[in-house]
């Protein structure tokens, strides 16, 4: 990847619970690994009650603010479809989406069906790919807990990501617990699979 | 976590801005931390009391923050190096120990971590920016902007504690505290396993603040804070950056906090170089520093979230050495809710007079405009199989909702305020729901059920619950005893059975003279409705404990 890159923003969007902090701190560990400097920002507390949780990653040659600034996302994870309305606010034409096709839904609200939400998400950019994560890892892996290790790592095999996918591998031996680590190791081979 | 105690100075670990601040206390050598939790500080605690034997401090989590703070203050008074960590509103609840804390000052230095939540992200109540407490208490306050000053300050803190023989405290905001970056470590201060033993030494002119003794204490600490002022002035921390503070375009910024990094991203992007005057020292302000840097200028953009205190100052010192020098701050930079780094982009282009593509606020992208959409907003909810949907089912059942008032409080259930569970009526600070449920009960005689947790209870609710009983009034109140601080981390309280033999609330209710009093597991649903109606029509203050744990906790 490029050394000179001069900074590269991530936003991953989602519900309370869907392990957003982990992802963050798997895509810190492989940022610093590869000599860039960060800044990331996250929410705890009350937030995590299943209320919508962003966290922010920002990694560069030298990054000051721990927050994406409106429009100047580079790459928007989405863990739940809906959760990307409000994520638009960080995307422009240059933004690429990689959306978990997962839907949690608002107590006493319609869900907001996939096709309305690309739709308006297609007004800022057409580099949307939504990818059944939640699906795929409970079936070939039994379980959905793993669908944002999946979803990163499948990110980073297509290049979203300007890490390489072996420094991802590394950092999640570092950070995931061991008693977890087999499942994710699992995850991110489905996911080199693609 | 096993990162936090590396010893090895070479290379950088990243670190979340509340790791990197016990890093700090850990490298300047504490000895003793106390703290109540509480959002955006949680994590303070929760990493000490993970670490504490293994790294030879005593740490305790205290029944609330006044408590906390006095455990902190004797152990100061014992010479033992002290840190005690709180959120914003805990420093309301522990600032009647605060201010003699600043006359007797400090034997064994002394550092109080306090966060604000600008945006209110987890915290309800207010949007607290506790900076003028420094005015109030005369107490220094450093503002750190990123991890690696959160490290840093905190060891600076300690030796201004040190020092000056005062306690010093580092404000942060959930961005700063709840930031990650790369952090350069330093060597860990060996500890004594076990901790180190303090020394109370007698010297009643030092600890006690007593007429007349008290306004020579006063005098005492002026004179601290003149000369804490003097190395505030030299002091690396309050620093000039980006060109030289020379009259050339006639303009700079003062900035602290988590907004300089706003700033020097916003220069970065705009391609401009302004001189930035950023403010590591709240309190004292490095005053001279500042009207050098004012006093060539035309205007000057204070950049700060929240309340104008910095502006404030600016234009007061502006006085002095440039009297035509426009302030400009709220202008352009909104008080309420935290800053965006857009924002911050948006008021420097418009102070420099160039012209950005879409500025905050222009119709033409603006977010809801340009989706057509409207998106329902996700609010927090209890979680499923939360023994507190019990309690609320058994209420639904019981009373009629619209002639009963329902009490709300900080905890979990302040999310009763919710649809679809719409059981709250008010909500104010930790404790309070007891206390207001007796006054509406005296003013009104209306009936009423107010809700208070276990923590909540420890913290702030027995005296509310005396004073109910003393002056005789008889609200419902249902202690919701999940055997934990649920919301801010599942960190344990003197009810929760971490350590054997919790203190039973049961028996301390009984003992503040409550007759009418049951203590039910909500999954006996039958028992508790009747419970509720039976109570609801008493004469004295009744109170049913709601026991059945947190899903988190392990039993």
């Amino acid at each position: 990847m490029d050394k000179k890159m001069k900074k590269f923003n991530i936003l991953i969007v989602g519900t309370g619970g869907q392990g957003q902090i982990t992802l963050l701190q798997i895509l810190t560990e492989a940022a610093l690994s590869e000599g860039y400097d960060i800044k990331t920002s996250e929410l705890h507390g009350l937030s995590q009650r299943g209320g919508s949780v962003e966290v922010h990653l920002r990694f560069g040659k030298k990054i000051y603010s721990p927050l994406v600034s409106q429009r100047k996302a580079d790459l928007i994870i989405g863990l739940e479809m809906q959760e990307c309305l409000k994520a638009s606010y960080y995307a422009s034409s240059k933004t690429n989406f990689m959306i978990n096709k997962y839907f949690v839904p608002i107590p006493l609200q319609k869900i907001i069906p996939e096709d309305i939400i690309l739709k308006n998400l297609k007004k800022f950019t057409k580099n949307i790919e939504v990818v059944p994560a939640t699906e795929i890892c409970q079936k070939k892996l039994g379980t959905n807990v793993v669908a944002g290790v999946y979803l990163i790592s499948l990110s980073a095999f297509k290049k979203l990501i300007p890490l390489n996918p072996r420094t991802i591998l590394k950092s999640i031996k570092k950070i995931i617990p061991e008693k977890y680590l087999e499942l994710n190791l699992r995850t991110f081979e489905l996911a080199k699979k693609g | 976590m096993e990162e936090l105690l590396l010893n090895k100075p070479e290379g950088k670990v990243i670190l979340l801005g509340n790791e990197a601040i016990v890093r700090g206390a850990l490298e300047a050598g504490v000895n003793f931390v106390s703290t109540y939790p509480g959002t955006p500080a949680s994590e303070i605690g929760d990493l000490f009391f993970k670490i504490a034997n293994k790294v030879g401090v005593y740490f305790e989590f205290s029944t609330n923050e006044k408590v906390a703070l006095e455990a902190g203050i004797g152990a100061s008074f014992s010479g033992l190096k002290t840190l005690v960590a709180m959120k914003s509103f805990g420093l309301n609840v522990a600032l009647d120990a605060l201010l003699p804390f600043l006359y007797t000052g400090t034997k064994g230095a002394t550092v109080i971590i306090v966060a604000d939540d600008p945006s209110c992200h987890s915290s309800a109540q207010s949007e607290e920016n506790i900076r003028p407490i420094s005015y109030l208490a005369h107490i220094p306050i450093l503002e750190p902007s990123d991890p690696q000053e959160c490290k840093d300050f905190t060891k600076l803190a300690f030796q201004i504690s040190e020092k000056f023989k005062i306690p010093v405290m580092i404000r942060t905001t959930t961005r700063v505290a709840h930031q990650r970056m790369p952090v350069r470590l330093n060597p860990i201060r060996a500890t004594r396993p076990g901790g180190v033993v303090g020394k109370f030494v007698k010297e009643p002119k030092r600890f006690i603040t007593l007429p007349p003794r008290v306004l020579e204490m006063k005098k005492e600490l002026l004179e601290k804070i003149e000369k804490i002022k003097q190395f505030s002035e030299k002091s690396p921390i309050n620093l000039i950056g980006r060109g030289q503070t020379s009259a050339k375009s006639g303009k700079g910024i003062i900035t602290a906090g988590v907004s300089y990094l706003y700033v020097m991203e916003a220069l970065k992007e705009l391609k401009i170089s302004l001189p930035v005057l950023k403010l590591g020292f709240f309190y004292p302000l490095p005053e001279e520093k500042i009207k050098n840097f004012i006093k060539n200028f035309k205007k000057v953009l204070v950049i700060e979230e929240l309340e104008p205190y910095l502006e404030k100052e600016v234009e007061r010192l502006a006085k002095d050495v440039n009297c035509k020098l426009k302030v400009i701050g709220k202008d352009l930079i909104p008080e309420v809710g935290e800053l965006k780094p857009e924002q911050v982009t948006s008021a420097i282009a418009k102070f420099t007079g160039l012209k950005i593509a879409c500025p905050v606020g222009s119709r033409r992208l603006s977010f809801g405009e340009n989706l057509k959409l409207k998106i329902p907003r996700r609010l927090p909810q209890l979680c499923p199989g939360c023994p507190y949907w019990l309690v609320i089912s058994a209420i639904k059942k019981a009373v009629d909702l619209k002639k009963v008032i329902f009490g709300g409080e900080i905890g979990c259930y302040m999310l009763f305020g919710n649809s679809p569970i719409n059981l709250q009526d008010y909500l104010s600070c930790m404790g309070s729901s007891v206390g207001i449920a007796h006054g509406i009960k005296k003013a009104t005689g209306q009936k009423i059920i107010t809700f208070v947790g276990d923590s909540s209870f420890f913290h702030a609710g027995i005296p509310a619950l005396i004073n109910t009983v003393f002056n005789k009034s008889n609200p419902l109140i249902i202690i919701l005893e999940n055997r934990t601080t649920a919301m801010t981390g599942h960190q344990p309280h003197p009810g929760a059975p971490v350590i054997p033999n919790g203190i039973k609330i049961e028996e301390i209710v009984r003992a503040c003279g409550v007759k009418n009093l049951k203590a039910i597991d909500p999954i006996n649903q039958k028992e508790f409705i009747t419970t509720i109606k039976e109570f609801l029509n008493k004469k004295e203050t009744s109170v049913i404990i709601a026991q059945r744990p947190c899903i988190w906790i392990k039993k």
